[in-house]
């Protein structure tokens, strides 16, 4: 698979009335076309910020992308002037955000939403638009999708409004999706119909997506790669039978410790992480996931780990233990 | 395992139904919204009862009007021997000292103004004639056994995370020592790490206290982790209850099988191998269900017979019971 897109050391942060927050401290990592990546990691671990300065739409002032590059068909996204960076916004690049009920704009049709992305970014004039724009709701799976173009955002349910907010990501045939926790707001089984949508679209058009959760069942499935994030570090990246079988950082085996098994026996008690993810203003010297963690010893607290590569290819950590953990000498 | 445990909540035949109104000037009762229509079940004493469906599934509805926070529209909820349904307004808030509930938003359900230990305190005012004192060292051990700082009495909610305010609404549930905690999505707006502490903080105050829990949730995973035995809801309508492992393995009604197949496994290699039912369209509007089998219209197995009759509640297995044609089929 070729390259897409390249992120070097990327770094973000805000500065509020509290002191500077360090959202995003340094992510690096390249997705192939095609690819289906997980971003996995709790609330606060800069897993939407991150993919959100992939976009530029981090507001400035209070954020600041203040380091890294994003290499994107030959160029560096954090270059662009404003101007050019709204050609690949949208063209290039979507996104599906989490909540559809207020990502839409209450006051125009669906219709006419979708038709002013594709007359922006396409040169179709408006009865072409207007035509694709139906058959991109059928192809999410709206029935009688002629007739609901005229409807309002109130008119469809939460599960067809993430369907139309796809649809209209898919309108110019981006290279790549993002989709930021699309599925959160809905129930089990519109989630199942709405990841299944993705794949069975990411297979037809040959985009890559970018899959954004705190659930790993959903990436579990799906992502060729997952990256899992803590105080805005990746802190753990792999394939999901690295991440999910050959788990090697103590936070990443803490997330998957604390979901239920299907197999357990009754009576057994959930593993869960103590404490609170770190402040981001203050955020310790060592490594983040240090105060939480039952395998620190002194260097954690001291020194922030880099990631290095396991005896698996491609799959790397940030943890000083994590030879010992692989070995099974700590427990 | 029915047969070793006494019943503490008996539901029987519970309706609520929400009035819509039409016109201006004669304000007309036109029709209704069947948010519950027709359930029965048991709550055994010491049991955590699961009660799952997707929104709109009248599972919210079912807990409150347990309590009584709405007025059921007809039936009868038999808590201990008493008829809820049969009691003064002043009688049932007596009762309520023996039935609580955690809320599903730990943001909305605490006062912003409120210091914790007066949010905590609130049920005694209502509830005991304890003098400030009696209530101050209540509140400093609530929040021990929840897993707080009991110095933390002074301080307001905004000071707290999710999880930690969570823990407070656990508190002031348990302040007047309950029998049955409803627990209305408890864990839905948390993250995966805190919701195993709540989760655990909840089982273990369980076999402290011996409380009886109705745990409603649409996270079918972790319901399956704390519940006895299960209740699906769908459409305002009972479609199974058995017990827990039993409806995991063994579903007979095609909407469970449909549920518990929608939920993601953690794991690459099982994930591949699993086949998913995927549910086409969504759940009908509650004011005009369809007639027959609620479920008729996302049903693989429907057929003219669940278009016109309502399939009858059925024990299948012993303690398993589904409403549903074709159980049999499965």
């Amino acid at each position: 698979m070729d390259g897409l897109i390249k992120i070097e050391n990327l770094r973000t942060r805000f500065h509020t009335e509290d002191g500077v927050v360090n959202a995003v401290n340094g992510v690096s990592y390249e997705m192939a076309q095609g690819e289906v990546l997980g971003v996995v990691g709790e609330s606060g671990c800069g897993k939407s910020v991150h993919a959100l300065s992939i976009m530029r739409l981090i507001q400035i002032p209070p954020g600041e992308i203040y380091d890294g590059k994003i290499w994107f068909d030959g160029r560096d996204l954090l270059t662009l002037d404003e101007k050019e960076i709204r050609q690949v916004r949208g063209r290039d690049i979507a996104m599906v955000f989490q909540d559809p009920m207020s990502s839409l704009n209450p006051v125009y049709t669906v219709g006419f939403q979708i038709v002013e992305a594709l007359m922006l970014h396409t040169d179709l004039n408006r009865k072409a638009a207007q035509e694709r724009a139906a058959d991109l709701l059928s192809l999410v799976g709206i029935p009688e999708a002629k007739k609901r173009l005229n409807n309002y955002p109130h008119q469809f349910s939460g599960g067809m409004r993430q369907r139309a907010m796809i649809a209209m990501a898919l309108s110019c045939e981006p290279k790549l999706l993002i989709a930021d926790e699309p599925t959160t707001a809905l129930d089990v089984t519109i989630q199942a119909q709405i990841v299944d949508l993705v794949i069975r679209l990411k297979e037809e058009l040959g985009m890559a997506v970018m899959w954004i959760t705190h659930d790993l069942g959903i990436v579990a499935e799906m992502a060729h790669k997952i990256n899992v994030m803590y105080a805005g570090y990746i802190i753990e990246r792999g394939s999901a039978r690295d991440i999910f079988n050959r788990t090697r950082h103590p936070y990443t085996m803490g997330l998957l410790g604390s979901l239920p098994k299907i197999d357990e026996a009754p009576g057994t008690k959930l593993f869960s992480i103590p404490g609170l993810p770190p402040d981001l203003v203050r955020l310790p010297k060592g490594c983040p996931f240090f105060a939480r963690c039952g395998y620190r010893k002194e260097q954690c607290k001291m020194e922030m780990p880099f990631l290095e590569e396991t005896e698996s290819e491609g799959h790397i950590v940030a943890c000083w233990r994590w030879r010992e953990i692989q070995a099974g000498e700590i427990q | 395992m029915t047969s070793e445990k006494s019943v503490l909540v008996q539901v029987r035949n519970l309706k609520k139904y929400f009035p819509v109104y039409s016109g201006l000037l004669f304000r007309r009762h036109v029709k209704d919204v069947k948010a519950v229509d027709d359930i029965s079940f048991d709550i055994l004493k010491g049991e955590t009862l699961g009660l799952v469906g997707e929104s709109g599934c009248g599972k919210t509805t079912a807990g409150r009007t347990i309590l009584q926070l709405y007025k059921p529209t007809s039936g009868q909820i038999i808590f201990d021997g008493i008829d809820l349904s049969s009691l003064q307004e002043n009688e049932v808030r007596r009762m309520r000292q023996r039935m609580q509930m955690i809320f599903q938003d730990p943001y909305a359900s605490l006062n912003p103004r409120m210091t914790v230990g007066s949010i905590i305190s609130a049920p005694l005012d209502v509830h005991t004639s304890q003098n400030s004192k009696e209530k101050q060292d209540r509140v400093q051990d609530l929040l021990r056994i929840v897993g707080l700082n009991p110095d933390f009495v002074n301080r307001y909610p905004h000071e707290f995370s999710g999880g930690q305010r969570q823990r407070i609404g656990i508190a002031r549930a348990l302040a007047v020592s309950p029998d049955l905690v409803i627990c209305d999505e408890p864990i839905s707006s948390l993250d995966v790490s805190i919701q195993a502490q709540v989760v655990n903080l909840l089982e273990e105050l369980q076999e402290k206290l011996g409380l009886t829990y109705l745990f409603i949730a649409h996270d079918l995973s972790m319901v399956r982790h704390i519940s006895d035995r299960m209740v699906v809801m769908y459409l305002g309508k009972v479609m199974e209850i058995a017990d827990r492992n039993e409806i995991y393995l063994r579903p007979l009604h095609p909407y469970t099988k449909a549920l518990i197949s929608a939920v993601p496994i953690p794991d690459p290699e099982k994930a591949s191998q699993s086949n998913r039912i995927i549910l086409e369209g969504e759940i009908p509007s509650p004011i005009n269900p369809p007639k027959g089998c609620n479920f008729n219209t996302r049903c693989s197995l429907a057929t003219e017979e669940c278009f016109v009759v309502e399939p009858e509640y059925r024990e299948l297995q012993p303690n398993h019971f589904v409403a549903c044609h074709h159980a049999e089929l499965s």
